[in-house]
């Protein structure tokens, strides 16, 4: 073990890569991206549709395509070193500035690597039918929608040919698109609450377009066939969510794809020791997107799963910016520290605190998830004394996040622990 | 006499998906309302006279480390091509290298649309 790397970053996603790039432009001159695939660009690389790199780099890119932009940006940075096909196993909090990675790959075998700061972009995974038990056997033919997208986007060739899917979250209804694409007969997409997970764009091109019937309020309450999928019944649900008896109905399929959520992949940090949101499931993060341990970073999916791949690279920026400042040496000493808690209206909140230096001069973005879609709100973001600010939005929904900046003059004059809540028109 | 109708439409060109309420006059789009951009506008107006589309799809590739390189329309085609493109794609056979932007399938469908590379693709 010899050479110390200012930064050493957990995954080669779109997360990873921003945050490289924003480390070595902030000061930073070793750093150290670890990817476990054989190429960097991580999920993206099978997210081959567009709709990518509007807000980021202000032009519509395909998923592929925005990794490639990500990576082209760092490619050529002598600061910047990248170790693919590395699986990291373990990071060791030795000190505040010393932090050990236990790694492993085929090209230098087991490996120990040093670095002053961490920065975890480990991304999410999906959720797999075990975690939302559905009755039936257990026949082939079911897969997560991110499985089907690897197979016919990377691999090339197809899960099935009737397909019905579970959920309506994003990768759900591309998925529905890509396979009529490819001449697969999409039967329905089924979904458990009374309103799309999705974003309204995917609604419109994916489902519409090509006459997919969504049925909301909707679940699977059983698989047929014993070897391969035959069929499934599906049964309206109650506003519990409870399947309604007597209104079950069969459609016929061969493939079941299953998108119902992305959790953030925390086994790394959680074994590291980093405080864990339970709302999240990812770690609490300051405003520099340091988590509760210092000198460890996090940011992009690992925090809280995204729906924009744009969010995720300005955050990972974010992240990058201050382990670079960390890792040089320049950090200012937090004088308060405000805690930033989820109120009416509001699931989750990220930063889940912010650390305030004695001439604090920079603005905080929040980015929060609405409980519920509601039309004509006003955010507010209230501390002790009172509205730190109020923001009107024509429209909130659970599947878009919505990001706010506190500008640096209000956040200045921030005193005490701040609620976010969400109030309808009056 | 004039017909006015008023259609309520979700743009879909960014994420962001604006609600966008448009008034037409007999087939003529005359307003747009509830666009954060002035791609909104022309949304509106194609999707209500004439949809288009971009296009991503996959095409075989020769001789690289992946079975499959990801390409996209130049851009936006008429909705209603959109699945016989994709249909052509699956006879398309590209080979490696590849670079981001390289044109896989000119002309497709000699709808005047280009359909390129979305990626580098080395050889192996
Ligand atoms: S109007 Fe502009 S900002 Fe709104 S969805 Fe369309 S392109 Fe995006």
């Amino acid at each position: 073990m010899n050479k110390i790397y200012d930064i050493i970053i957990i995954g080669g996603g779109p997360g990873g890569l921003s945050a490289a790039k924003s480390a070595a432009e902030n000061g930073a001159k070793h750093i150290l991206v670890l990817e476990r695939d054989r190429e960097v660009g991580g999920i993206l690389q099978q997210c081959v549709h567009n709709g990518f790199g509007l807000h980021h780099f202000k032009e519509e890119l395909t998923g592929p395509g925005y990794a490639q932009k990500c990576y082209d940006l760092v490619k050529d940075m002598d600061e910047v070193e990248i170790s693919v096909d590395t699986m990291v196993l373990n990071i060791e909090n030795k000190s505040d500035d010393k932090k050990i990675v236990t790694c492993v790959s085929p090209r230098n075998g087991l490996q120990k690597i040093e670095g002053r700061t961490v920065i975890l972009t480990m991304g999410c995974r999906e959720r797999t039918r075990g975690a939302i038990r559905i009755p039936g056997y257990r026949p082939a033919g079911v897969y997560t929608a991110g499985a089907a997208q690897r197979m016919v986007n990377m691999e090339g060739y197809l899960p099935g040919h009737k397909i019905v899917i579970l959920g309506s979250g994003d990768i759900g209804l591309i998925m529905a698109r890509r396979m009529s694409l490819e001449g697969c007969k999409v039967e329905a997409v089924l979904e458990i609450c009374p309103f799309s997970n999705g974003l309204t764009r995917n609604i419109v091109q994916c489902l519409n377009d090509y006459d997919i019937p969504l049925y909301l309020s909707h679940t699977i309450v059983g698989i047929k066939g014993r070897d391969r999928v035959e069929g499934i019944t599906v049964s309206n649900v109650d506003d519990s969510m409870r399947p309604i008896a007597g209104t079950e109905f069969d459609i016929e399929c061969d493939t079941v794809l299953l998108s119902v959520g992305l959790i953030p992949e925390n086994e790394l940090s959680r074994e590291l020791g980093v405080a864990i949101h339970p709302r999240t499931n990812g770690p609490v993060v300051d405003q520099h997107r340091e988590t509760s341990i210092d000198g460890v970073f996090a940011a992009g999916n690992v925090v809280h799963v995204h729906d924009l791949v744009d969010f995720v690279s300005d955050e990972a920026e974010i992240a990058g910016k201050f382990a670079a400042i960390k890792a040089t040496g320049n950090a200012k000493k937090a004088t308060l520290d405000i805690n930033v808690n989820a109120g009416d209206g509001i699931n989750t909140c990220v930063p889940q605190h912010i650390r305030l230096t004695s001439g604090e001069d920079e603005s905080v973005r929040l980015f929060m998830r609405a409980k519920s879609p509601q039309r004509k709100v006003t955010l507010h973001i209230k501390d002790g004394d009172g509205e730190v600010m109020k923001k009107p939005l024509a429209i909130v929904k659970p599947s878009e996040m919505i990001a706010v900046d506190i500008p640096a003059a209000k956040v200045k004059n921030i005193k005490s622990d701040i609620t976010v809540s969400i109030e309808g028109a009056k | 006499m004039d017909k006015v109708q008023t259609k309520i439409l979700n743009c879909i060109m960014c994420p962001m998906g604006c609600e966008l309420t448009a008034t037409m006059e007999d087939g003529v789009v005359t307003s747009v309302k509830g666009n954060s951009c002035p791609r909104g506008e022309k949304y509106a107006k194609d999707e209500l006279t004439n949809p288009m589309r971009m296009l991503t799809s996959t095409v075989r590739i020769e001789g690289a480390a992946l079975h499959l390189l990801p390409v996209v329309s130049k851009s936006t085609l008429p909705k209603g091509k959109i699945l016989e493109c994709a249909e052509a794609l699956r006879e398309i056979k590209a080979k490696a290298p590849v670079k981001v932007g390289d044109v896989i399938a000119p002309n497709i469908l000699g709808l005047g649309v280009d359909i390129v590379a979305s990626r580098d693709m080395a050889a192996v």
